[in-house]
């Protein structure tokens, strides 16, 4: 056995265990997000970011580590599929805490939503037929 | 090697899972709650991930993307569950 | 049936997604068990009807490749500054939610910006207005007008790479014109 395939086995290891420590204190990110920022939106930004790119990694460590081609495809089937998933679930717990006030206003710089999500209670509170037409700001 | 790599990860997803955990007891309103959980899920598809690369098998995979499954239907489900209820009082 | 017939065009896509995922559960890609996973795509296809979704029949991989990679680069500096900020500002960061009118009306294009936009950087689509085409953006750490220019900038820079993927004739050349005027 020459020493070749040996120098190879390291570093794919030593790339797999970096990939495995980054993608581990990706999750210790989402975490300390979660604690430390103020509002529920920006808990949102720390709670999706991370976790997509930790699985990411973890992911390609478990593919480097197992060194047969056929799991490739079927990790990256796992990542397409936390890549589909993770928007949309945030985009709705973002939706109904816009709508249910969970926002502090004092940490906006800027809020061109507010206009238009008022706009449209009025327009539905003064007649019922009208739908759209005047809901852009 | 992998067993430095090892103690550094579980460590690391251990303060992880902890904070994840602070904020599902601490959490001021429902969707802090169910955002906290879904964290919580992702560090559990984390360990299993890096159970599979450090023992070398596949066995947990269809486990991670059930997991991740579970933390998506889940907090969709609460987030419209929590959109309804809030809109109804409202009406006349 | 009184429903209107797919074109086998329009359905390969769905269809070789589906066998892909189906040699993926195996974890087998033999040719036997494609086969059969191609039979089934066709017979859940047919039995499972969802309205079909709109694709423009283009997609260009000299674009979409580099387009990838930049993505991927994208959600490393996301992780990386939403770890910063955590660590660094904490509670003391600044926010605002910004409206973003988007070039394109269909729903795919719409769909795949916001999906794109909920990964990369400090934004986070809040409320979609489908009649006007457009997204609500939460943006993380926005202190001022000029990061509020600067997201919207980004935001229009996605959907122009998009639109160069994957958009159709007429979005292309009106993406054209606007870059060349």
């Amino acid at each position: 056995m020459n020493p070749e395939p040996n120098l190879v086995d390291a570093v794919i290891d030593a790339v797999s265990a970096v990939f495995m420590v980054v993608g581990a204190l990706m999750s210790l990110a989402a975490a300390i997000g979660l604690l430390r920022f103020p509002d529920l939106m920006s808990r949102m930004h720390a709670a999706t970011k991370p976790q997509v790119l930790g699985l990411f990694l973890l992911l390609a460590s478990v593919g480097l580590q197992l060194r047969t081609w056929w799991v490739w495809p079927v990790l990256l089937v796992a990542w397409i599929f936390q890549l589909l998933t993770v928007p949309v679930s945030a985009h709705m717990v973002g939706r109904a805490g816009y709508r249910t006030k969970h926002l502090h206003k004092e940490l906006l710089s800027k809020d061109e939503l507010e206009a238009v999500v008022q706009k449209a209670a009025k327009a539905a509170r003064e007649s019922e037929a009208d739908d759209g037409g005047n809901r852009t700001a | 090697m992998m067993g430095v790599v090892l103690t550094v990860t579980a460590v690391a997803l251990a303060l992880a899972a902890a904070g994840a955990i602070i904020r599902i007891a601490r959490g001021p309103s429902l969707l802090d709650r169910v955002l906290a959980a879904d964290v919580l899920l992702a560090i559990l598809g984390a360990a299993l991930c890096i159970d599979m690369a450090v023992n070398r098998h596949l066995n947990n995979l269809m486990l991670v993307v059930a997991v991740s499954v579970i933390g998506f239907i889940g907090s969709v489900t609460v987030a419209r569950f929590v959109a309804d209820r809030r809109e109804q009082p409202s009406e006349p | 049936m009184s429903r209107r017939r797919v074109s086998l065009r329009q359905e390969l896509p769905l269809l070789v997604w589906l066998v892909i995922v189906w040699g993926a559960l195996w974890q087998d890609f033999s040719p036997g068990n494609l086969l059969f996973g191609a039979l089934l795509a066709v017979a859940v296809a047919r039995l499972f009807y969802l309205p079909p979704v709109e694709l423009s029949g283009r997609f260009n991989v000299l674009r979409a490749v580099p387009f990838a990679v930049a993505f991927l680069g994208r959600v490393v500096a996301a992780s990386c500054q939403v770890f910063y900020l955590a660590v660094a500002q904490g509670p003391k960061v600044t926010n605002a939610v910004v409206a973003v009118p988007l070039r394109s009306h269909s729903d795919l294009m719409v769909t795949a910006t916001g999906h794109v936009i909920s990964l990369i950087p400090g934004s986070l689509v809040v409320e979609v207005d489908r009649s006007t085409s457009t997204l609500y953006i939460h943006g993380l750490n926005v202190r001022n007008g000029e990061d509020v220019i600067k997201l919207r900038k980004e935001v229009r820079d996605t959907e122009a790479g998009l639109i160069r993927i994957m958009g159709t004739k007429e979005e292309l050349s009106a993406l054209n014109q606007e870059v060349g005027a």
